[in-house]
């Protein structure tokens, strides 16, 4: 496999003040991201997934094993830019992401940091507002701006980077549906279009279905891996873990029990409603 | 029966002569019956959380009233006052506002403001927590130690307290896994089931709404476009697109089955109507 992210025997713990014992979150896990896949990360609350998140660009640092980003150490303090360059990352409440008091200045943001010329700068920032479709909107005020909206400049902060990878944590938690499908839409298109690798955390279990690979997480370890239409079939184990199944499993597998025989890998609305078709055509009625 | 909660011609102006005026809402006219679960969808901005932070008075009308059981809450200092206690409003990710040093004192916060006596209040805090589906032994503990999901039913819980008869809720579910927020929504079937209280909940979640409210309004751009049970306003699928929203994905499967010749009802909103219009017409035998 050509991994951009690797991680062996990864483990972390927080200490708390007061508790004598750390909290331990992660517990030697091993995966491995291959370059320019979309892998979804679930879990329930508490699961590590966002502990997990913050490892992939050096925000924290593993208290045992490694990070490799493109075979960097993520524990090397003098290479650590060479990660963050590599490997963005989105947050969930894009009010925190903002800086400035100008769309493209915040996008700017970046690129001025890392020393770019401004030749390049205006570039990389004209390129990044344009992908995620707001390159009209580069001389508003942020804060105007609805929770969608907010989101894709914060995205478009990160891709004036030209990163690799791109770390999403719950970027839609906050969103209302137009915004969220605005910015899964955006966030496929870095993958489709501009083969970056993308790493999605998320609690909605549909906006997986488009994801190359799901990985869930149960207390600091990897419990399931595989691509959604092989992960959500099983659909009493995911909710075991405190997850859920897109509507369209569900409703097949609640036929499934009522006595229809139907695969319950179809995910999409339309292979969806095709499966519940078969029962009532030809041989399968 | 009268509403016990009612708007009339409901405004609010930001900034009002500065550049930046804005109507958040405009001429609303709304009302909850006793007992009534009302969801309230709209695109971020369309004046939601504008409309419901009037109803406890916490913000007060650039025009308009706000009526609860038929008396202006802004006509006195103790009529707002009073309201505060009749009117519950728990905001988006309710967990930011935990202070207190232990649960119990977090919770008990609300009817101590009420000036209850200790035995009202002890019988509060424990009859909420129950409700919010806190466990007692989380009572000495520092909300700060608490997991996300605990946290948030202790701030649910410290507006339950209050034994509102009115409780509103932004967004309740926002941020926890699949499973914490089914438990959540069921926890409020049943305190609503239990207390007959009035439910108004903001939701991003159509399937969370499409599955509890009796009714539904729709804000767009300051106004409630919009209104009905969930099946009505749910069947408005190509309109609520253009307002920015969606409709649950068991919908758009009903609405794809349709197009494909099957003849099942408009008006489903929930994997279990789906399923019982399925086994239904298998039981008639139905043949494409």
């Amino acid at each position: 496999m050509d991994s951009i992210i690797k991680t062996e025997s990864l483990t972390y713990a927080y200490r708390s003040v007061e508790d004598e014992h750390p909290r331990v979150v992660l517990q030697g896990l091993d995966l491995e991201i291959e370059r320019g896949t979309f892998v979804a990360i679930l879990g329930h609350n508490g699961s590590g997934k966002s502990t997990l998140a913050k490892h992939f660009n050096g925000i924290l640092l593993p208290l045992g094993g490694k990070v490799y980003v493109e075979g960097i150490d993520t524990s090397v303090e003098e290479t650590m830019l060479e990660v963050r360059k590599r490997v963005g990352m989105v947050f969930q409440n894009p009010d925190n992401q903002l800086v400035a008091n100008v769309v493209e200045e915040d996008v700017a943001f970046a690129p001025e940091n890392l020393g770019y010329p401004p030749e390049e700068i205006r570039m990389r920032v004209d390129d990044a507002l344009r992908i995620v479709g707001m390159y009209d909107m580069r001389e508003h005020a942020p804060h105007l701006l609805s929770g969608g909206q907010k989101q894709r400049v914060a995205i478009a902060g990160v891709l004036a980077m030209s990163p690799k990878c791109v770390v999403f944590d719950e970027p839609t938690a906050m969103l209302d549906p137009q915004g969220r499908q605005d910015v899964i839409r955006t966030i496929r298109q870095l993958r489709d279009e501009m083969n970056v690798t993308v790493v999605l955390i998320t609690h909605h279990m549909e906006e997986t279905i488009h994801a190359d690979r799901v990985v869930v997480m149960s207390d600091g370890k990897i419990v399931v891996d595989g691509p959604p239409k092989k992960v959500f079939p099983n659909v009493e184990y995911m909710r075991e873990q405190g997850l859920d199944v897109p509507e369209t499993v569900d409703i097949l597998y609640e036929l499934d029990k009522c006595g229809f025989h139907y695969r319950l890998d179809a995910l999409s609305v339309d292979e969806c409603a095709r499966e519940i078709l078969t029962a009532f055509t030809g041989a399968g009625a | 029966m009268d509403p016990i909660i009612k708007t009339e011609k409901l405004t609010h102006v930001y900034g009002a002569g500065t550049p930046f005026e804005h109507t958040a809402i405009d001429g609303i006219d709304f009302e909850a019956e006793r007992g009534e679960f009302i969801g309230i969808i709209g695109h971020t901005g369309s004046g939601k959380s504008t409309f419901i932070q009037h109803l406890n008075g916490l913000i007060k009308p650039t025009s308009g009233r706000v009526l609860l059981d038929g008396h202006d809450i802004f006509e006195t200092k103790e009529r707002t006052r009073e309201t505060r206690f009749r009117v519950g409003l728990v905001f988006q990710y309710p967990e930011y506002q935990l202070f207190e040093e232990t649960v119990y004192k977090d919770i008990s916060f609300g009817p101590k403001n009420m000036k209850l006596s200790e035995r009202e209040i002890d019988e509060r805090v424990r009859e909420a927590a129950g409700f919010a589906g806190l466990s007692e032994d989380t009572f000495e503990k520092s909300p700060f130690d608490l997991s996300g999901g605990q946290k948030r039913r202790t701030a649910i819980a410290g507006v339950m307290a209050m034994r509102p008869e009115v409780l509103i809720f932004d967004e309740p579910t926002a941020g926890l896994d699949p499973s914490g927020c089914k438990e959540l929504m069921t926890n409020i079937m049943n305190y609503r089931e239990k207390t007959g209280t009035t439910i108004i909940m903001v939701s991003h979640s159509m399937e969370d709404v499409a599955r509890t409210a009796d009714r539904l309004l729709v804000f767009k751009n300051a106004h409630i476009v919009m209104q009905g049970s969930p099946s009505d306003v749910f069947s408005h699928v190509a309109e609520l697109k253009t307002m920015g929203l969606t409709v649950p994905r068991v919908t758009l499967v009903a609405l794809r089955l349709r197009e494909l010749g099957l003849p099942i009802p408009k008006d489903i909103y929930t994997v279990e109507h789906l399923k019982n219009a399925i086994v239904q017409l298998r039981e008639e035998g139905y043949h494409a």
